[in-house]
């Protein structure tokens, strides 16, 4: 089993106080709580902090906890006896246990004895994981396999991360961010309370040439400037499929052209539109012929960029 | 390791769900829920009706953390999801505009 530093966590001495323990809590999950910080990791602490303060505000928790001494985080340590003792378990078969698991099964058992008549019924824990999938599975629908490694119950009551892979139908229409219930996959209740849920995330990953806008498409038309002028007919990759584009003559940079239809799917099956906006695009470097023609240009042309027309 | 194929429900728009669904997924009381509805922070498909898009869901379950983690009492916990909510509407309405800058 992995210790984890639970006074490391909080920024906490191990002698603080049980208000000192709140109050560094408080100021932590202000910094880092997932719904409402924008640090990306934060979810990641929160879960650190959360859980440290899950040990340390509940005294007989944190008497268990200080048992195990102070270890370096992640050292690998054998559980005290009497804890193999009560799970009737070698001290091996603690290898994956999660040390927050493990108090919280304790604690557990603690009030099952608390002599309130019969276990108690309580639901089982809701998961949360997130994944990714492509605009392209979004478009067409996908099945896409989310594996997450998840806590399950042995039978002396002890909790292993075990792995477990669920197959998620992506329908079409996706929304980024948009989640997924997965009824009774959560959790085991325990004394005849339900099972908790297993809720997914999705995100829809940034794609190289679109940008998502609700369900409508944006992405860049570059044109050579005599494209601009003269007006061209441009290949435009869509996720259907490629569309030969007509671009008029004096194209300006920035225009947009809406192609129906083309867009990302909603629920209903009707699509968004597709925004080809053009960009301007001049050659780095150019050949000595190219050159002449430009100065030719340059010196027929009455066309001045500066002046209002 | 094995493949679970299960009844798996969208969180959307349009599917739907009740009052009490809210209340057990949440883990809320139903007078905190109420609570809720009343402020306008959760808002039923019809005015008086007992459904909701199944999408508030996210909103109540969020709701319960907030009350868990930050010691929230029920005012306290409409004003922060409301506030909550048009922080993720306007951050949806700045990706959009993103979207369609060159």
């Amino acid at each position: 089993m992995k210790y984890k530093d639970y006074y490391q966590i909080l920024g906490v001495e191990r002698d603080a106080s049980a208000a000192q323990i709140k109050q560094a809590y408080r100021k932590l999950a202000h910094k880092y709580h997932p719904d409402v910080s924008k640090d990306p990791a934060g979810e990641e602490r929160f879960k650190e902090i959360a859980e440290a303060y899950a040990t340390l505000k509940d005294a007989e928790k944190r008497a268990e906890y200080d048992q195990l001494g102070r270890r370096a985080p992640g050292e690998n340590f054998e559980p005290p006896p009497d804890w193999q003792q009560q799970f009737h378990q070698s001290a091996s078969a603690f290898d994956d246990v999660d040390l927050a698991d493990l108090l919280a099964a304790m604690a557990a058992a603690r009030q099952g004895h608390g002599g309130r008549g019969g276990p108690l019924k309580r639901a089982g824990q809701d998961y949360e994981a997130r994944t990714t999938v492509t605009l392209e599975q979004v478009y067409q629908g996908a099945e896409v396999d989310v594996t997450l490694a998840v806590p399950e119950y042995d039978a002396s009551g002890l909790q292993h991360r075990v792995s477990r892979t669920f197959r998620v139908r992506v329908p079409k229409g996706l929304q980024d961010g948009q989640r997924l219930r997965l009824a009774g996959k959560g959790g085991q209740g325990i004394g005849g309370g339900r099972n908790g849920d297993l809720y997914i995330m999705m995100n829809i990953q940034p794609h190289p040439q679109y940008r998502i806008s609700g369900r409508d498409l944006y992405s860049d038309l570059p044109l050579a400037p005599w494209e601009a002028v003269l007006g061209a007919t441009v290949p435009v990759p869509t996720p259907g499929g490629t569309v030969e584009l007509t671009v008029p003559p004096a194209t300006t940079a920035a225009r947009r052209f809406r192609l129906a239809r083309r867009g990302l799917p909603d629920a209903n099956g009707e699509h968004g539109d597709l925004y080809a906006v053009v960009r301007i695009e001049v050659p780095k470097t150019i050949g000595d012929g190219e050159r002449e023609l430009y100065r030719q240009l340059a010196a027929q042309s009455r066309f001045d960029p500066r002046r209002p027309h | 390791m094995s493949v679970h194929d299960d009844v798996q429900h969208w969180l959307s728009e349009t599917a739907l769900c009740s009052f009490e669904d809210l209340a057990e997924l949440s883990g809320l009381a139903p007078t905190e829920l109420a609570l809720l509805v009343e402020a306008g922070v959760l808002q039923p498909v019809r005015e008086g009706a007992r459904l909701f898009a199944s999408s508030c869901i996210v909103q109540v379950r969020r709701a319960r953390r907030l009350r868990d983690d930050f010691e929230l009492d029920a005012a306290g916990l409409a004003v922060a999801v409301n506030l909550l909510g048009r922080i993720q509407e306007l951050e949806r309405r700045l990706a959009e505009l993103d979207a369609q800058r060159s």
